[in-house]
């Protein structure tokens, strides 16, 4: 039996006093409620003789003293969770990034160097990582509790959690969103290792090719370079260093270009059209697995910006 | 009040023996047997979804698991959700002990739309039947919340039956709503202003309002949730062009505001329980009456508490988590009233009073539990964990069903003219409080450690807290089958009930127990505000 949870990330800490302090609260509020209830009824049961004194009272003041109080508290608990929470979903620019898909029920790893796994995430410990998530089916949830980190998994769109894991060990995954029959078997190990060790790691599991190399020879098979590449009839804009950067579509508005819009991109290519192109390109909707996608979204992101010279 | 009045009217006839053939009953309109027809539904109801729970509880005591197949654990969690949820909580105390006591307090003969009530009634058990019927042929495992795109792409079991169940029973909690409504504005005895009404009365008022309000969204989306999964036309699952958290915006929509249809007439219970037993005025009736109201109206603008993980916008969940906390403080003015209520009080220890100071503990617990998961960053900890289930099982069980159990005895002599067992009562009340927290205490820590729900199987590190949760579920469901064992006694062999057995105040005290089919033999004229203690026979027992 164990009775208390590992704190194994940079955020479990500050989740944990949060915890304290509302437990604290409550515990002080419910020795209140329960000391004067016990306290009244034992002082004015029926049989007791103790003086009552004058009956009604002017209640305002008391009610004014007792709402304002419980006002003050709850926002200060406002601002402290709601602070950390935004902490917590905002990743680091410099965070290594591991894809993730889910299925039923199992989560797939896959690794920028092409390492993939099933039900495990190897991950460094010390260094930021942030999760891209997507669901093959239904809606999964991602949740470490040693982390205290929690994010839904959706099909047919990224989302994205992360974490810095500070202890390494191996710690539980628990898909945590109810997703059919084997929903409490869909978990898995998040291995916090030490930098050499996760190295090794990375080396041992290697494949024949990084999720860059696998996703060039896709953006082929797939036709994307017929366009794309710059040589063909049709004109689409250049994908040379579009990632993390401003693209102004049609309708006047201006996207960065994240994971998520390079997905919609892909599958959806008439709802986001680059300004000043005609919405040409047809969807990859239902053609490319969501594994392949990663891999073509990963090349794509490491396109260079183009040289001006 | 004139004893005149009474004893006029205890030449009618009692409602109970008015008309004794079976058509009387299940074609009557007088809203005192409708409430009977509803007490005997959801009793049943209560029973089969407890049922469910006992067997979940079982089903845990072991890590890997003590039923077999985890698709039948599915089913068995989803019918507690579904039949606790809609065919016992949300209707329970407005259609059984509101229907009874609403037009009695007010004065009134019968609810403004006596056949209304009684279409209600058959609405419900259509639903219940069709519910049952979803049940029996197999049941269904998406949860009580249908998320898509599992219930509408990824499932085989009947969720669509089980959705027009939902869906047909939903019409008659919107009928009870508008009955309630126009009673309360247009039934009022002569004399009896707003601010002289029960706080019952404001409870299921403000309970109506999001009845009549919220029902029809649900309506809306369990309709959705039927065509994309019949006709495939892509709402929600985003295969087909839908958007999954649409679903869930909707559905919590109505879910949150349900919540407080669930406790805000357990708040009415409550109020009414604590004067009478501690011969003492509400403490800030006024404060308790408008909470109700400021609770209801804030209810319907923080559904989006229940997506802080799942991917909605970052400063959606700040608002949402803000607007959380702010319906959380006329809750908290509540208890502190009732507690203010108690103080220089004559207090009696009375079964109802038992169950009344039951719930103020445990809906106290629900409620500070509550300020866990409204906490942003707490939530994503501890959302979709035990920590969850036993936060509002602390609220709709321990709160709303001990309330329930308080109110049933505090009216039972006047809807069944019996008296119950006082000392059954009580240790009812004990036995209940007790299960209570040894079944849903250990959930917290559960949760804390991280144990998710609806998992047929788990970590043995977790099986501990999981046995002592299911020994605890023993002691309560003991403490819920004795009611049902001594109430049904006292119906034969209980002590005749006087008219007011607890000295209360209320125009239903006045008329004789069981009331006649009219109600009062002359219309009530009121002169006082209500919870007019001490009454004179207590005052020369002061000091």
């Amino acid at each position: 039996m164990r009775l208390w949870l590992p704190a194994a990330s940079s955020m479990s800490h500050e989740v944990d006093y949060l915890l304290i302090a509302l437990t604290l609260i409550a515990g002080a509020v419910l020795a209140l409620v329960f000391g004067l209830m016990l306290l009244f009824v034992f002082k004015y049961r029926a049989g007791s003789k103790v003086d009552r004194g004058a009956l009604a009272k002017k209640t305002w003041r008391l009610e004014s003293a007792w709402t304002a109080a419980t006002l003050l508290v709850f926002f200060a608990l406002f601002i402290w969770g709601a602070n950390l929470y935004l902490r917590l979903s905002q990743p680091p620019a410099d965070a290594l990034t591991v894809y993730i898909v889910a299925k039923q029920w199992m989560w797939k790893a896959e690794h920028v160097g092409g390492q993939r796994e099933i039900n495990a995430v190897h991950v460094p410990v010390g260094r930021p990582v942030q999760l891209v998530m997507t669901s093959e089916d239904v809606i999964h949830d991602f949740a470490v509790p040693a982390f205290r980190v929690k994010h839904d998994v959706l099909p047919g769109r990224y989302d994205v959690l992360w974490f810095r894991a500070d202890r390494p060990g191996t710690y539980d995954l628990f898909c945590t969103r109810f997703c059919g029959t084997d929903h409490a078997h869909m978990t898995g190990k998040i291995v916090v290792m030490e930098g050499p060790q996760y190295q090794q790691w990375l080396e041992q599991n290697g494949t024949s090719g990084t999720l860059v190399a696998d996703g060039k020879v896709l953006f082929m098979r797939y036709g994307c370079n017929g366009c794309h590449g710059g040589h063909g009839t049709v004109r689409a804009p250049s994908l040379n260093g579009v990632y993390g950067s401003p693209v102004p579509l049609s309708d006047g508005t201006t996207v960065i270009a994240d994971d998520r819009y390079l997905r919609d991109s892909i599958l959806m290519p008439r709802s986001q059209v680059v300004a000043s192109f005609a919405p040409v390109m047809p969807s990859f909707a239902g053609q490319i697995s969501e594994e392949d996608l990663i891999k073509l979204i990963a090349y794509i992101k490491s396109l260079a910006p183009e040289n001006h010279s | 009040m004139s004893t005149t009045v009474v004893e006029a009217a205890e030449l009618e006839k009692s409602y109970l023996v008015d008309k004794s053939t079976v058509a009387s009953w299940l074609l009557t309109t007088d809203h005192k047997r409708i409430a009977i027809l509803y007490l005997g539904s959801i009793t049943f109801f209560f029973f089969i979804g407890g049922i469910a729970a006992a067997a979940v509880r079982l089903n845990l005591l072991v890590p890997e698991g003590l039923i077999p197949s985890a698709e039948t654990y599915n089913r068995l969690f989803t019918t507690h959700g579904v039949i606790m949820v809609w065919f016992f909580l949300v209707p329970a105390v407005p259609v059984s002990l509101g229907n009874f006591v609403v037009p009695l307090m007010l004065g009134a003969r019968d609810l403004a739309f006596p056949k209304l009530n009684l279409i209600s009634w058959y609405l419900f058990i259509i639903g219940g039947i069709i519910e049952l019927y979803a049940l029996f042929i197999g049941g269904v495992d998406t949860g009580w919340t249908f998320y898509p795109p599992m219930s509408t792409s990824f499932n085989q079991s009947h969720v669509v039956l089980a959705v027009i169940g939902v869906f047909v029973s939903g019409f008659s909690s919107i009928a009870t709503g508008l009955n309630f409504i126009v009673t309360i504005h247009r039934l009022r005895a002569p004399g009896m202003t707003w601010y002289k009404m029960p706080i019952f009365l404001w409870s299921l008022y403000s309970t109506s309002v999001i009845l009549v309000l919220a029902t029809p969204v649900l309506a809306i989306t369990l309709l959705l949730l039927g065509f994309e999964r019949i006709f495939r036309i892509g709402v929600f699952d985003p295969a087909i062009g839908g958007d999954p958290i649409l679903f869930q915006h909707m559905f919590w929509f109505y879910s949150h505001p349900a919540v407080y249809i669930m406790i805000l007439p357990g708040f009415g219970v409550i109020s009414e329980i604590i004067p009478v037993f501690c011969r003492r005025r509400l403490f800030g009736y006024k404060f308790v009456a408008w909470c109700s109201v400021s609770i209801a109206v804030i209810s319907f603008f923080v559904w989006g508490h229940h997506m802080f993980v799942s991917g909605q916008s970052l400063y959606a969940s700040v608002v949402f988590s803000l607007l959380s906390y702010a319906v959380a403080v006329p809750s908290a003015i509540k208890v502190f009233n009732w507690i203010g209520t108690m103080h220089k009080g004559f207090i009696r220890f009375d079964a109802p009073m038992l169950y009344a100071l039951g719930f103020v503990g445990l809906f106290t617990i629900g409620g500070l539990t509550g300020l866990f998961v409204a906490a942003l960053a707490a939530d994503v900890h501890l959302t979709q964990t035990y920590f969850v289930v036993a936060h509002f099982h602390y609220v709709m069980v321990g709160g709303m069903v001990t309330a329930f159990f308080g109110g049933l005895h505090y009216w039972w002599p006047k809807i069944t003219g019996r008296m119950y067992p006082e000392m059954w009562g009580r240790a009812a009340a004990l036995i209940i409080f007790i299960g209570f927290n040894v079944t849903f205490a250990p959930q917290f820590l559960l949760g804390y450690l991280g144990m998710p729900r609806r998992y047929h199987s788990y970590p043995p590190d977790f099986q501990v807290l999981n046995v002592l949760s299911s020994a605890g579920a023993t002691i309560l469901a003991a403490g819920y089958l004795l009611p049902l064992g001594y109430l049904t006694w006292s119906l034969f062999r209980g002590e005749r009930a006087p008219a007011n057995p607890w000295g209360a105040t209320g125009l239903e005290w006045q008329t004789p127990s069981p009331p006649p089919a009219k109600n009062f033999a002359t219309t009530p004229v009121v002169t006082e505000p209500p919870y007019t203690f001490p009454p004179p026979e207590l005052v020369q027992n002061r000091v």
